[in-house]
């Protein structure tokens, strides 16, 4: 009796390892955890840092902006990365924006103002695909917030441009991403050390213009993070004297009833 | 009880009163209310659900000024309170995250009555308007989620109103019919505005039966007998007024938590992309507070006499809120509280992890051990309300009553001594 009981046992126990094995076993032909990284917005005091941001938006528009749109974005927005109005206003002149009709009924071409939406590279959607091999590229604006892991996996991404393993075939037209669901991306490799020159004298290492446009990319889909985390301080600090006044109120109301 | 005021009110108010008697309504039902004098502080729960539902209607109604409804502009409209409506950001997340909140709220404050017997006689009607309140605010919800049209409301509305296809014959003409159209579109988005806006209020309504009901015979409390005298109870204010605040005060550091420092963490990464009918997302997942019920409508993967599982399915998951307003007819103890009642306890924290599990399985895809755990705690809910409540009522021996609350509360010697009897069903 007790030992076929026992070999049942053993039999469940060993099945359900094997079970959690496999998921594991699944779980890595597919992506690697994502490598948690240090962002200056983490943290209920988290900011901005705004050098970033600034070096973040140089990386957006001398390569990423060939094919992204950040269509949410207007160039008055900027002035959040701490430049000044008139810099806002001479980035937004060296783009061309679509105004109009004039008094002659024509669409007509002239350089952007601040309260212009920042202009993205192609017309449409359909535009977009028949240049980038079928797919469009996605808008940048919200895509921190709208992937899991948020910065940590847009960091990877742009970083996870590895050789692909042996034994897995590429499809053509497409690129190995370690990070990427299912491993073909659709995008080149985007960042190459010393692609940009920074004014700061920051060294343009791939990881290093990974992080900066990703601290712009992050605020273009959050710009009110500061501001929500200057509010959430206060409105705490209230709170908690809140609770404090009505325990000890609540305390002595009670105390007669106790 | 007109012209109860204790001095206060002018003769302007009095003036008034005298002919429409609010502020001595008021004053009976806010300030002199009877309430046990035992109440803990999972009792805070209703007043915190009220307090958050003006809380929705409010930033709801700011909301609704800012919002388009039009499936080619919403989701921009939606972007355009974030970044460029003044506080814009906090309304919406106060609003997204309260949502969250109020069934937080919501299903604690059951659980309680749960715990405690509160849906016994003579409170029937009490527990099955609240149990009437859930099922409007998960319609109410599930609305909400559809209006931002990013590709989980898009999805989610597609995969729910799609549930009523299997009912027989008409089904599908029933989804054409609240479609407005053959796919999830414009229309949909369009009446589903109108409705979210319309439910909160009916939700009021309900929620003032809700009151009307409980004030009738006041509070359930942790003992679970009756108040026998004014030894039993204290007036509502202070006492209570000043314990809710208090409550309330801790609740709201709860709730700043989430809109200020993690105000997307409760919602799903794949609703900041716009809705995309020609793609849909790996796994569609509903909001937390409905995964449950999810879980419940996926479990069933095998046809029984012929019917098939997904009309089962949704049988099932519609069926697990219509066993909650029976319940006080499926319950056949006499003894409220759980303190007095050895098994039940047990089997009350058992159904607690039960549909925690279901939670779980609802947040999984359905594959492997998913399945099975999603099977057998589906089964359990069932065999919970269905078997072992109507069953343990009849076989398990109570521990005695204490004779009364001020008795059980402050020690015999202010106890008036009452006769110890089985509560409720005269």
């Amino acid at each position: 009796m007790w030992p076929t009981r026992l070999a049942k046992l053993v039999a469940v126990a060993a099945g359900a390892l094997g079970l959690l094995l496999i998921q594991q076993q699944s779980q890595a032909q597919e992506t690697p955890p994502l490598p948690q990284q240090q962002w200056s917005f983490d943290g209920i005091f988290g900011t901005y840092d705004k050098a970033a941001m600034q070096r973040g938006f140089q990386v957006y528009k001398q390569i990423c902006s060939a094919c992204h749109a950040v269509k949410h974005l207007y160039f008055r927005d900027l002035a959040a990365l701490g430049y000044t109005e008139d810099q806002v206003k001479a980035i937004a002149a060296t783009d061309q924006c679509t105004d109009g009709p004039n008094d002659q009924g024509q669409m007509y071409q002239r350089p952007c103002r601040p309260s212009d939406p920042i202009p993205g590279p192609f017309p449409n959607d359909k535009a977009a695909a028949v240049a980038n091999g079928g797919v469009a590229p996605p808008d940048q604006s919200l895509i921190v917030k709208a992937r899991d892991g948020g910065p940590d996996y847009v960091y990877a991404l742009l970083n996870g441009f590895t050789p692909a393993p042996k034994g897995f075939q590429v499809v053509s037209g497409k690129y190995y991403n370690e990070y990427f669901p299912a491993h073909n991306i659709s995008m080149p490799p985007p960042l190459s050390d010393g692609a940009v020159a920074f004014a700061d004298g920051t060294k343009a290492t791939v990881p290093q213009m990974a992080h900066d446009v990703v601290t712009f990319l992050a605020w273009a889909s959050e710009p009110n993070l500061d501001a929500r985390h200057r509010i959430g301080v206060r409105v705490f600090l209230f709170l908690i004297v809140g609770v404090g006044i009505f325990y000890a109120a609540k305390r002595k109301i009670w105390a007669a009833v106790h | 009880m007109a012209d109860v005021h204790r001095g206060s009110g002018s003769r302007i108010i009095r003036w008034i009163d005298h002919r429409l008697p609010f502020m001595a309504m008021m004053q009976h039902e806010l300030y002199d209310y009877p309430t046990p004098r035992n109440l803990s502080y999972w009792w805070n729960f209703g007043s915190l659900a009220g307090i958050m539902l003006v809380i929705m209607i409010v930033t709801g109604v700011f909301l609704a000024m800012q919002y388009t409804p039009s499936a080619s502009l919403a989701f921009d409209s939606v972007e355009r309170i974030m970044r460029d409506v003044n506080y814009g950001w906090l309304n919406r997340y106060a609003h997204a995250n309260g949502a969250s909140m109020f069934f937080a709220i919501l299903y604690i404050h059951m659980f309680r009555g749960l715990y405690y017997g509160s849906y016994k006689a003579p409170r029937e009607l009490l527990w099955m308007l609240g149990v009437l309140i859930l099922v409007l605010a998960i319609a109410t919800a599930f609305m909400g989620y559809v209006l931002p049209w990013g590709q989980m409301s898009y999805w989610a509305a597609t995969v729910i109103t799609s549930l009523f296809s299997a009912i027989p014959l008409i089904g599908q003409g029933i989804v054409t019919f609240l479609w407005g159209g053959f796919t999830v579109g414009d229309p949909t988005l369009h009446r589903f505005y109108a409705l979210h806006y319309l439910l909160p209020f009916i939700i009021l309504a309900v929620v003032l039966l809700h009151l009307i009901a409980l004030h009738r015979f006041g509070s359930n409390n942790p003992l679970g007998i009756d108040m026998k005298g004014p030894q039993d109870s204290i007036p509502f204010h202070p006492y209570y007024t000043i314990k809710d605040l208090f409550g309330l005060c801790v609740f709201l550091l709860i709730y700043a938590f989430f809109v200020f420092y993690a105000p997307n963490f409760l919602g799903s990464p794949d609703n900041y992309i716009p809705a995309n009918p020609m793609q849909t997302p790996n796994h569609i997942v509903p909001e937390w507070y409905l995964l449950p019920y999810y879980a419940i409508l996926r479990s069933i993967t095998f046809s029984i006499l012929g019917i098939p599982a997904k009309l089962l399915g949704v049988i099932f998951a519609f069926g697990s809120l219509f066993v909650l307003l029976i319940v006080p007819w499926l319950d056949t103890s006499s003894v409220r509280s759980s303190q007095f009642r050895p098994i039940y306890k047990w089997l009350f924290w058992v159904l607690v992890i039960d549909v925690l599990a279901l939670g779980w399985v609802g947040a999984n895809p359905p594959q492997g051990i998913v399945v099975t755990v999603g099977q057998i705690a589906t089964l359990y809910f069932y065999v919970h309300f269905l078997i072992l409540l109507p069953v343990l009522g009849k076989i398990e021996r109570p521990r005695p009553l204490p004779s009364s609350i001020a008795a059980a509360v402050l020690g015999d010697a202010a106890g008036v001594a009452a006769p110890a009897a089985p509560m409720g069903r005269s």
